[in-house]
Order: C-alpha cells, then structure tokens, then sequence
C-alpha cells in the first residue's frame, strides 16, 4: 500500500503535466490553423519562389 | 520566412495590424508569397497569413494605407478585402473557452476513473475512503470549471423561466457532486463523481464540435458599406475640387467621378457619357451606359471616363443602405428559429424531473429513509442525463459538415443544417448562380497573332468584357503583344499600334449584340462573342432538387429576355426584373403560406432575400455581404453542391433522429434499473459511455454517405 504515496501522485502529476501542455498549446495558437501548418511544411525557404515558377 | 525583422520596442509601438480575407489563397505558394513579399515593400513589417481561414494579417507603418496594402495584394495576384476590427474575437474566445473546460474536464475524468477503478475492483475500508477524498479535491474543481458553460446556460434559461437542454444538465451534475460528497464525508460506499465528471467530458465534447463549426459565421454587415466609395471630390462653386469623406456629403452637391472610382452617393449624371459596373447592385454582368440623365447608385463603378453627378442621396439613404438595412431586418427573424436539441428538450426535461421526483417519493413511502431514496432519486439523474442527446446533434452535423466542405460546399453552422432540410422549396438567382456570372470570350476563331494583340490590348482595362477576356487568354498561355499608345476612349473601345498598324478593340457596330467585342488590326476585323454561360450541371442540379421533392424556379433581377431563355432551357418558371424589395416579398409571401423556401443567390440585390429565406445558398463569387447572409457557401463551377447540401441535410437530420430514438431507448431500459435502485457507479459509467460511442459511431456513417451521395 506505500507504492500508492508515490503512484498517485505520479499519476496526477503526468496528467496535469499533459494539462498544462494542452492549455499552452492553445493559448500559443497552434490549434488557430491547421490546414496552413500543413501547407507551410512545403515552402521552400532557401530558393525564392520565382526560380521554380 | 516568417520571423519579422527585427525592429526596435519604440518602432514597435508605432505600428498597427491591419487584417484582410483574402479567399484566393489556395496552396503553400501562395502562404510563401504573401509572407515573403509583402515585406518587402517599404513600410510593411510582417505579414502573417492563415490559411484556413484565408486571413493575412500584415503590421504596418500607419502611414501605409488600406487602399495601397488591398494593392500590394492585387499585385501579387490576391483579390483581398478589410476585415473589420475583430468581427470574430467573441466566437474564438467562446470556443477557446469550450477546448479549456474540456481539456480540463479531460484531466479530470481520467484521474477520477483511475481512483474509481480501484474502487470497483474491491478496494474497502480506509483505502476506499481515501480514494473518495482524492477523487473529490481533484472532481470539484473541475466540475466547477468545466460545468461553467452548462450552469451559466441553464440559469440564464431558468431567469426567464424557460428550460433548455442545460437544466437538466446542470440539476444532474449538481446533485450527483453534492451527493457523492456527502457519502465521502460520512464515509459510504457509494460516491459519483466519475460521473459527474464523464458527463460534463461528454457534453463539452458536443459543444466544442458545435463551436468549431461556427467559427466561421457571419462577420456582420459592415464589409457590406465597406463597398461603397469612401469619399467624393466635391466640386465646388469655384470649379476646385476637394475630397469630402462619404458621411459629409449632402444632396445637391456636384461630384467629380474619375474613372475606376466606385459611386460614394447615389445621384444623377449632369455631365460626361461613361459605362458603369453595376454589378454589386443588380447582378448583372454587362456594363450599363450612362449618359447625362441617368440615375447611378452608389457602390457602382465608373468604368471608363470622368462624370459629373449632382448627388440626390446619401448616406443612409443610399439604395445600397437600404439593402444593408433589409438584410439586418430580414435576419432577425431567422434567430428565433428554436434548434432540434432545445425542442427535444422541452419534452425530455419535464418527463426525467418528474420520474426522479416520483422515485424520490415513492422509495420515501415504501420507508427506506431520506438518503436511500435522495440517492435513487439522482441515479435516476444521472442515467437519464441527456449525454448521448448531448452529441447525438453536433457530432451528426459535424461529420455532414466535414463531409460536405470536401465536395466544395461550407455549412456556416448547425442550424443552417437542419434548416436546409426542411426546404421544400427552391428561388435560384440567374447571373451568377445558375450562370457563371463572368462573361466568357469564345476565342476559337483568333489566330495566334490575334490572340496575342487582343490581349495586349484587353489587359490594359478594367473593363468587364477586356477582364473577361484577358482572362481567357491567359488561361490558354497565350503571351501578350507589345502595343504602343493604347488609349481608351469611353463607349467605344481601346485603340493602339502594334508595328505599324492601328489596332483596336472595341464596341462592334451591332449594339443590339451587348456582349460582344470587335477586334480589328489594320483595315481586317473579327467580332469576338462574349456569353455568360448557364453552369454546366445546372439542369442536373435542378433534376437532383426536383428528386428531393423542390421544386426549383428562378427569381432574378436581370431583363425578363435572358431570364426567359434561361427558364426555358432548363424548364422551370421564372420572375425576372425583380427588385431587392420584390424578392424580399417573393420569400415573405412564400413563408406566409407555410412554405419553407430555399434561396439561392450571389448579387447584393439578393441579400435580404437570402437573409429572409428559410436556408440560403450562396456561390464563393458572391458578394461578400451575400456570403455573410448565405447559411452556407459553395465554391466552384458547379452548382450541384446546391443539391448534394440538402440531401446530405436531409440525411444528417434522419441520423439525428435515430440517435434521439437510441437515447430514449437506452433510457427506457435503464430507467427502471435506477428506478429500483440497482444502478451502481459503475453501471451508470458503463451505461454513459456505451451509449456515448453508439451515438458517435452511427454518426460516422454520414462520411460514408456523403460520398455515395457524390458519385
């Protein structure tokens, strides 16, 4: 029964851990556009996009 | 590629955000190429674009202008238009607030169930009690936070002695709390607070599928004005010029228009003959010419040469105001529109608060003292709590919505969904609804040489038939001519040289032939014909209509010919040079005697009848005050998305109601469990969550349906 003392507070402890890093995500913006992080990943940051037009 | 560079706290402070929609936005290109070239004009910081709400914002020296940043757009090839301030600040706080109670509720459920699995597994005595204490600290904050949305709904219902699907809500999760302390501070067996928590986890899921539908909705009808020319130059006794912003101006002044100026007033032309794109009021296409004595609008643009108008009404009074104005009103009555969860409601409250009182009651007689029968009382709460019902609407109309945006149509929320299912009948708009609304060159009789110089000399105008065009020409890849001293002259046409030659594109001798362009080069002339064409699926569109039982007819603003022509090739009535007004009362009379019409159209002379009717359609072309008062909006050449939308409404609207049908099945059962008092915390978990994903998983099928639907 003394495993409970460290387990629960583990438990609790990894579930606010996912809590807090939901809640920062949100408040960072990362949920504001989806379908644009997706596009972004195929911008070509080194060559302008002229060249390859 | 997109850290701004960098600037000083004082430089910093002096710049302002500016936003823009610009729906042109289509791929990574494009994010690339507004975020790497904006920038690089002097006096923009930065522009951020968000793609899935096609929005830029760009921070700017305030010197810039709006005017020359919608220009810097259009010179990299995206139409853009202002945003107002924060049209959509309250919807994304609301649904921000929504994912935080869920996320918490999410933490809290799952912690609460880990404590509760030991317990139901066989945990006793003082680990029992223990697990009961941790479980409440960590189950009564998170039900205060998460249970906001619902406590503050229902008392907001309750205040104006209403009930919604939120009373019962909030009594159930208020209850089973108070209970479940209760029996933790004396120490019994039984406590619900994994209940509590899973329901309000549940809940909050369907209202944050809700929310994330509605993200998108109307911004108000302020871009509407937005259109209108902001200021005027004024002319004065003296014969000088100075600009007057818009709201200053008063009936009798004399205007100057300069060409590609849009009309800040309404009036009438005193001086100059000039053609106008009148589009914005009446959707039509071709431009109208305008000569002294003629009535012009403001919102329309003067399109070739300089008028002087002697202003008649302004301001509020302004044809264009007054649509604003019907639109505002013609809304109004659409929110009284009461949803399908709230009319379940009504009917489902009264029954389960009456059963939980009547067990309440009844165990009382049967003399099993006051905490037996206040416990069978609430396990009747909590098993009838409406969390199937909850989700049975949105996580329905979130797979149809999902469903439909892939096959080109945008539902602005719910209720547009279960409105459009309800239409019986369908008011489909001619120019740019059941047309393309652009009028389309047919080029196949030029020849390479022709097609080139036309398109040097089409590229050079703003001129409705040289844009349209020009834009065909362009899509065939074909390479502009060089052409020197290209002048264009009004009514008539644009003349240049090309190696020698005079060349020419302008107004063919024929006027009874509106749409058509006469290209000549040196002394050899081609006409080149011009049509907007009726949508290729519009007679199937209108068949797919007619299966769904809506009978479909056209009411259009535009001359009864082309309407005409139009209503006989696809075969349906037609009411053509309707008003915005004789829409509006077109729609009126139709709800009037109970019918429930569809409106579909793009112009703003159908705006009040889109925001009046039952369901409106409007295509991505459309003006953007129509897009605002459309319920939803299809995008593309087709108009069969028109049809699709409310089939799939239809169908979403028969899955709802078979899991309404499930949830008052699955209460019938468990009800007379609670009602003997067999329904432990884990049966009422069990029983939750089962019913929960049954609902969900029927409401998946509507993916699958959706598709079928499109082949």
């Amino acid at each position: 029964m003394t495993g409970l003392a460290f387990l629960i507070p583990i438990a609790l402890g990894m579930g606010l851990v996912g809590l807090v890093a939901f809640l920062w995500s949100m408040r960072d913006g990362q949920y504001d556009d989806m379908d644009g992080a997706a596009a972004r990943i195929l911008i070509e940051e080194d060559e302008p996009l002229e060249k390859d037009a | 590629m997109n850290a701004p560079a960098p600037i000083t706290a004082a430089a910093e402070s002096a710049l302002v955000s500016t936003r823009f929609t610009v729906p042109g936005m289509r791929c990574a290109g494009c994010i690339g190429k507004i975020e790497r070239e904006l920038p690089k004009i002097p006096g923009i910081i930065a522009a951020r674009a968000n793609f899935s709400a096609k929005r830029v914002a760009i921070r700017h020296d305030p010197a810039l202008d709006e005017d020359r940043l919608i220009q810097a757009l259009r010179d990299l090839g995206f139409e853009a238009q202002r945003l107002a301030d924060n049209p959509l600040g309250t919807e994304t706080e609301e649904r921000k607030r929504l994912m935080r109670a869920l996320g918490v509720a999410g933490f809290g459920m799952m912690n609460v169930m880990l404590l509760s699995v030991s317990i139901w597994s066989g945990a006793d005595g003082p680990t029992r009690d223990l697990f009961h204490w941790l479980s409440a600290l960590i189950a009564m904050p998170v039900i205060a936070y998460s249970g906001r949305p619902f406590f503050a709904s229902a008392w907001m219902a309750l205040s104006h002695r209403r009930t919604n699907m939120d009373v019962p809500i909030s009594i159930g999760v208020i209850l089973a709390a108070a209970l479940s302390l209760y029996e933790t501070i004396i120490g019994g067996g039984h406590a619900y607070f994994e209940s509590a928590v899973m329901l309000l986890f549940f809940l909050l899921a369907g209202r944050a599928l809700d929310a994330e539908m509605r993200t998108r909705t109307r911004a108000g009808i302020g871009a509407l004005l937005g259109r209108m020319g902001k200021s005027a130059s004024v002319i004065g006794p003296d014969g000088s010029t100075r600009r007057v912003p818009a709201a200053e101006l008063e009936p009798g002044m004399l205007v100057l228009v300069a060409a590609g100026e849009a009309l800040a007033a309404d009036g009438e032309v005193t001086e100059g003959t000039s053609a106008i794109d009148n589009a914005m009021l009446t959707g039509e296409s071709a431009p109208e010419p305008v000569a002294p004595g003629s009535v012009v609008h403001a919102g329309a643009i003067n399109l070739s040469a300089p008028l002087r108008i002697r202003l008649t009404r302004v301001a509020e009074d302004t044809a264009l105001a007054e649509i604003a104005r019907l639109m505002d009103e013609a809304g109004q009555s659409r929110s009284h529109y009461v949803r399908i969860a709230d009319r379940a409601s009504r009917l489902y409250a009264p029954v389960v608060h009456s059963l939980a009182a009547l067990a309440f009651i009844g165990w009382m007689m049967a003399g099993s003292g006051w905490h037996q029968s206040l416990t069978i009382a609430i396990a009747v709460l909590i098993i009838t709590c409406p969390c199937a019902m909850g989700l049975a609407v949105p996580a329905a109309q979130v797979v149809a919505s999902g469903a439909l945006l892939k096959r080109g149509l945008l539902v602005k929320d719910g209720s547009a969904l279960e409105r459009l299912a309800e239409c019986d009948i369908a008011l489909l708009d001619k120019t740019g609804t059941l047309t393309l609304g652009e009028p389309r060159a047919d080029i196949g009789a030029l020849d390479a040489e022709a097609r080139s110089l036309a398109l040097g000399l089409a590229q050079t105008s703003r001129h409705p038939l040289s844009r349209g065009l020009a834009a065909a020409l362009l899509r065939e890849g074909v390479e502009p001519a060089v052409i020197d001293n290209v002048r264009e002259t009004s009514g008539i046409g644009l003349t240049g040289r090309w190696q020698g030659q005079e060349v020419a594109l302008e107004r063919p001798e024929d006027t009874a032939q509106s749409l058509a362009a006469r290209l000549r080069i040196g002394d050899t002339a081609q006409t080149i014909t011009f049509a907007d064409p009726l949508r290729g699926d519009a007679a199937a569109t209108i068949a797919a209509l007619q299966a769904e039982g809506i009978d479909a007819s056209i009411l259009s603003g535009d001359r009864s010919a082309p309407v005409d022509d139009v209503a006989r090739t696809l075969g349906i009535f037609a009411q053509a040079e309707a008003s915005p007004q004789a829409k509006l009362a077109a729609l009126e009379s139709l709800k009037a005697q109970g019918r429930r019409p569809l409106m579909v159209g793009d112009g703003l002379n159908d705006g009040p009848a889109l925001a009046a009717a039952h369901a409106s359609i409007a295509p991505g072309t459309a003006s953007d005050a129509s897009q605002q008062a459309a319920d939803a909006v299809f995008i593309g050449e087709k108009l069969m998305p028109v049809a699709l939308a409310v089939r799939v409404a239809r169908r979403t609207m028969r899955i709802v109601r078979e899991n309404f049908a499930f949830s008052i099945a699955y209460n019938a059962l468990a009800v007379p469990l609670a009602l003997f008092g067999l329904v432990t915390p884990l049966i009422a978990a069990i029983a939750m969550s089962l019913s929960s994903l049954v609902v969900v998983a029927n409401s998946l099928r509507l993916a699958r349906a959706a598709q079928e639907n499109a082949a």
